[in-house]
């Protein structure tokens, strides 16, 4: 295992952390799902990806947390750079990264097994074992990171389920920010949502901005122009494979698209 | 999280994997562990003459399970008589005509039957029907195995039709065809693949079952004589063989028992290539 | 009627469809008839033989009362019948049977649910069927020459020599033929049920939980132990449970391995009895009005008690079926 991948893991917040992907591709046994991507995820920003459904910006995140791998007889090529690391250099750990490299889900999928407390923490018992204390205090300071603290203090001992959606998501917004990730990723976060909690999410995301790096996939256009600071635009070609057609500042890709494509996107002509 | 903390999860991870993949393996050395001494065993004892003659005296050459072939047959032949029309009238009944409620509860008591240990079943066609005709008999076996394969097939069967589209029956209403002849001309031979397998599978687990003859169809050393006396069958003979102190009976227990198997694993087989022909005959 | 018929054109067509209509009613009429009493048997079939086996165990029932499940003599001679023997050894080889079969079906029911590559998947269900398949008296006479001599026999020679303290591994050693080799070939007759049990309520966890375990940073097994098999937890106690049902009531493999004894002992080398042993061996040669009442009781106990499991197991494995839907108000 990567030795430098492994130590390059830090406690120490102060340091930010991006991404690189590198003419990355990905496949769906024979088809081809994403070409040549080559994206920059700036550090402590909120990067957007926008594009009409099955432009592959789910597939793009989930190869950068080696989520994409999970699914039989998927692959990846290229490299993905965490902080100039290449997590798919051989013998890397996927196990590591994805404690590194967080995901929260289009429907909110709380353990239902589990409490709220145990549910918040049930990624961190997995690398450390903690006292009750410190767990409390984790708990504690994910949900209100997650803005649902007050919400919920009273009843951390009732089951991850008993909860509004909204509510259930931000709790998957908490339990996976309880392992301290270095890079959030969120595939469609409010979809499933009423607009309140939407807005509530959004709010959520402006306040992580300064101590994570984040990246949406969103189907919503005003949601990525409000929220985000970097925006992809991704087109699936006419082999159904995935290509990032424009990158750049939110609000230069929004007001001033490069290309006539995203122009026709953003301006509603399709999509 | 310190890196050996990692590297004994990943340990962890890698043995409990394993483990469950060895348990797998444990099952199916079971099962060849089972066909190969089976086979190995039993096929030196089968021959012509082992399959056609009698069972003869201890000590006496020559004795084969003919009978017990024949006694076999005749059982289930009795019993298929008996379970696959009642059991498939059942099962379209539950599937097609009755009222929801009434439905669960013949469900319910078709599983309570299927539950029902098989030397119970054995024990009740005993008060049933060997007391009244006053002697254990073939018709008493068959009568007590149909009892055990008629969850089996109404289930299956219920389950095959309810899997047709109701959009057959609504054409052929539709046409002014009364409902019975649908089902009969259009429904059954739809779900056929499914119904075929529930018989395929009564047959073979009443084929094997032993514990509901013993003191029905007892067994027997003769020739078949009438459905009103008793008769041998396979495992009957194997379950006598096996437990007497003679090797050359034990012997022809393997071969018996090879018969047996043989049988069931035709049956299991069939099963699965009907299954598979109806998974794709519904475009799956 | 027939000068109706020689007439041509619609009209013709008309009366024939409409007694062919009638004609169908009829049949109609036979059709859902014969298929009611068909279920109608079905029902009555159930309930004749609860009334059966109650009536003809009430000798029985009446001589012993509930002395019979606590009686531990089992005489022919002097006519004194107590099942405890026979329970506890139903109990005992059925229980130390899950013992040994639960943690093997589920680790090859994870298997073949999540582990398996798609073509081992496929076959290795299939050889498990075939196991399933495999006539109890067939699992008995392999367990009579093979099982015992072979494996059992040795195993508990070891396990006398070097655990003999131990209440479980003491006592003479009929050479194989006891409590263990009854509860190993039943384990092995449970093993294809629970696993394929198991296996289908494994495949119903979603794919979300896996991949919210998985995203955190959990290892595969990590995400099977705290989130999959917990998910599935009432699924597969109802396959384990279902299992149970099974050993209960499994009689010929158990018979012909188990010795057939009335002991009742902590040793697992003893020699015992199982209800569905014990009537399997003694109802032939059962002479006089109360013997053969006094098996039929057993019988009836053996019904009630596989019944009760059976409900169970049914209730857990339909409820897991038709849990967690969409959690959360909203």
């Amino acid at each position: 295992m990567s030795e430098a991948f492994v130590l390059a893991r830090t406690e120490d917040k102060a340091v930010a952390h991006g991404m690189v992907t590198e003419e990355l591709n990905a496949w769906y046994g024979r088809m081809h799902a994403l070409r040549n991507i080559n994206l920059t995820i700036e550090p402590r920003q909120v990067t957007a990806m926008i594009g009409p459904s099955g432009c592959g910006k789910s597939t793009l995140i989930r190869c950068l947390n080696r989520l994409h791998e999970v699914v039989a007889g998927a692959r990846v090529g290229g490299k993905v750079l965490l902080d100039g690391v290449d997590v798919y250099a051989p013998g890397t750990d996927p196990v590591d990264l994805r404690r590194r490299v967080g995901m929260v889900f289009q429907r909110p999928n709380p353990f239902p097994t589990m409490s709220i407390f145990d549910n918040v923490v049930a990624g961190l018992k997995l690398s450390s074992r903690q006292g009750r204390q410190r767990m409390a205090e984790v708990v504690e300071r994910s949900l209100k990171q997650a803005a649902l603290w007050d919400e919920v203090k009273d009843k951390l001992n009732q089951p991850g389920t008993d909860l509004s959606g909204g509510q259930q998501q931000r709790l998957c917004i908490a339990r996976a920010l309880a392992v301290e990730p270095e890079i959030l990723l969120m595939d469609e976060p409010c979809s499933a949502l009423d607009p309140v909690a939407t807005m509530k999410i959004e709010e959520l995301m402006r306040s992580l901005r300064e101590a994570y790096t984040q990246v949406i996939v969103t189907h919503n256009m005003q949601q990525a122009a409000r929220v985000s600071d970097f925006t992809g635009f991704m087109l699936m070609a006419e082999d159904r494979a995935g290509e990032l057609v424009e990158y750049g500042r939110t609000d230069q890709v929004f007001t001033n698209p490069r290309d006539k494509r995203t122009e026709d996107y953003i301006t509603g002509r399709f999509g | 999280m310190s890196r050996s903390r990692l590297r004994t999860r990943k340990v962890t991870n890698a043995v409990m994997l394993g483990l469950c993949g060895l348990s797998a393996a444990l099952a199916v050395i079971a099962l060849l562990a089972i066909l190969s001494y089976t086979v190995g065993k039993g096929l030196p004892a089968i021959g012509l003459k082992f399959l056609t003659s009698l069972p003869q005296p201890v000590g006496d050459p020559g004795g084969g399970i003919g009978n017990a072939i024949v006694g076999t047959t005749v059982l289930v032949a009795l019993a298929c008589g008996i379970g696959i029309p009642a059991g498939l009238l059942a099962g379209i009944y539950v599937a097609e005509f009755a009222h929801p409620r009434v439905a669960v509860v013949v469900r319910f008591v078709a599983d309570v039957l299927f539950g029902v240990p098989s030397i119970v079943t054995g024990v009740f066609v005993y008060g049933l029907v060997v007391v009244a005709m006053g002697g254990y008999s073939a018709l008493a076996g068959g009568i007590a195995l149909a009892l055990i394969m008629v969850p089996i097939i109404s289930r299956t069967a219920e389950e095959s039709l309810k899997l047709v589209p109701n959009t057959l029956r609504e054409a052929g209403l539709a046409l002014g065809v009364p409902l019975w002849r649908i089902i009969l001309s259009v429904v059954i031979p739809s779900a056929l693949p499914g119904v075929l397998t529930g018989i395929m599978l009564g047959l073979a687990r009443v084929a094997g079952e032993t514990a509901p003859l013993i003191f029905t169809a007892f067994g027997s050393r003769l020739n078949y004589k009438g459905v009103d006396e008793p008769i041998a069958a396979l495992p009957l003979q194997i379950y006598r063989y096996a437990i007497s102190p003679y090797a050359d009976w034990q012997r022809q227990a393997w071969g018996a028992a090879l018969i047996l198997i043989v049988m069931v694993l035709l049956a299991s087989v069939a099963v699965r290539l009907l299954t598979r022909k109806r998974s794709s005959n519904l475009g799956r | 009627m027939k000068q109706e018929n020689q007439q041509g054109g619609p009209q013709a067509r008309f009366s024939l469809r409409s007694r062919l209509k009638s004609r169908g009613r009829r049949g109609e009429i036979i059709f859902i008839t014969l298929a009611a009493l068909a279920a109608l048997a079905l029902i009555g079939l159930v309930l004749l033989m609860v009334f059966e086996l109650v009536t003809r165990s009430l000798p029985a029932l009446q001589r012993f009362g509930a002395g019979f499940l606590t009686g531990t003599e089992w005489n022919p001679v002097t006519e004194k019948f107590g099942a405890l023997s026979a329970i506890y050894g139903t109990l005992v080889t059925s229980l130390l049977a899950l013992l040994i079969a639960v943690p093997v079906s589920i680790g090859a029911a994870v298997f073949l649910a999540e582990l398996a590559p798609g073509s081992i998947r496929g076959t290795a269900s299939f050889l498990m069927e075939l196991l399933a398949a495999v006539p109890s008296v067939v699992y008995g006479l392999w367990a009579i020459f093979v099982l015992v001599p072979v494996v059992i026999g040795p195993a508990q020679q070891f396990l006398g020599d070097h655990l003999g303290f131990l209440p479980f591994f003491k006592g003479p050693n009929l050479g194989g033929f006891g409590i263990l080799s009854g509860s190993v070939i039943l384990a092995i007759m449970v093993l294809p049920l629970v696993t394929a049990t198991a296996r289908d309520i494994i495949r119903m966890v979603p794919d979300a939980q896996k991949e919210a375990m998985l995203a955190l940073g959990a290892t595969r097994w990590e995400t099977l132990w705290k989130v999959v098999l917990p998910y599935g937890r009432s699924g597969i106690v109802g396959s384990v449970i279902l299992g149970l049902g099974r050993a209960l009531g499994e009689t010929m493999a158990v018979t012909m391995v188990i010795g057939n004894s009335p002991r009742i002992s902590v040793s697992l080398f003893s020699p015992a009895h199982t209800m569905a042993s014990q009537i399997a061996s003694e109802f032939s040669e059962a002479t006089g009005g109360l013997y053969i009442s006094a098996l039929i009781e057993l019988a009836l106990v053996l019904f009630a008690i596989t019944l009760v499991v059976n409900v169970i197991a049914r209730l857990l494995v339909w409820k897991a079926t038709g849990k967690f839907k969409t959690g959360g108000r909203s």
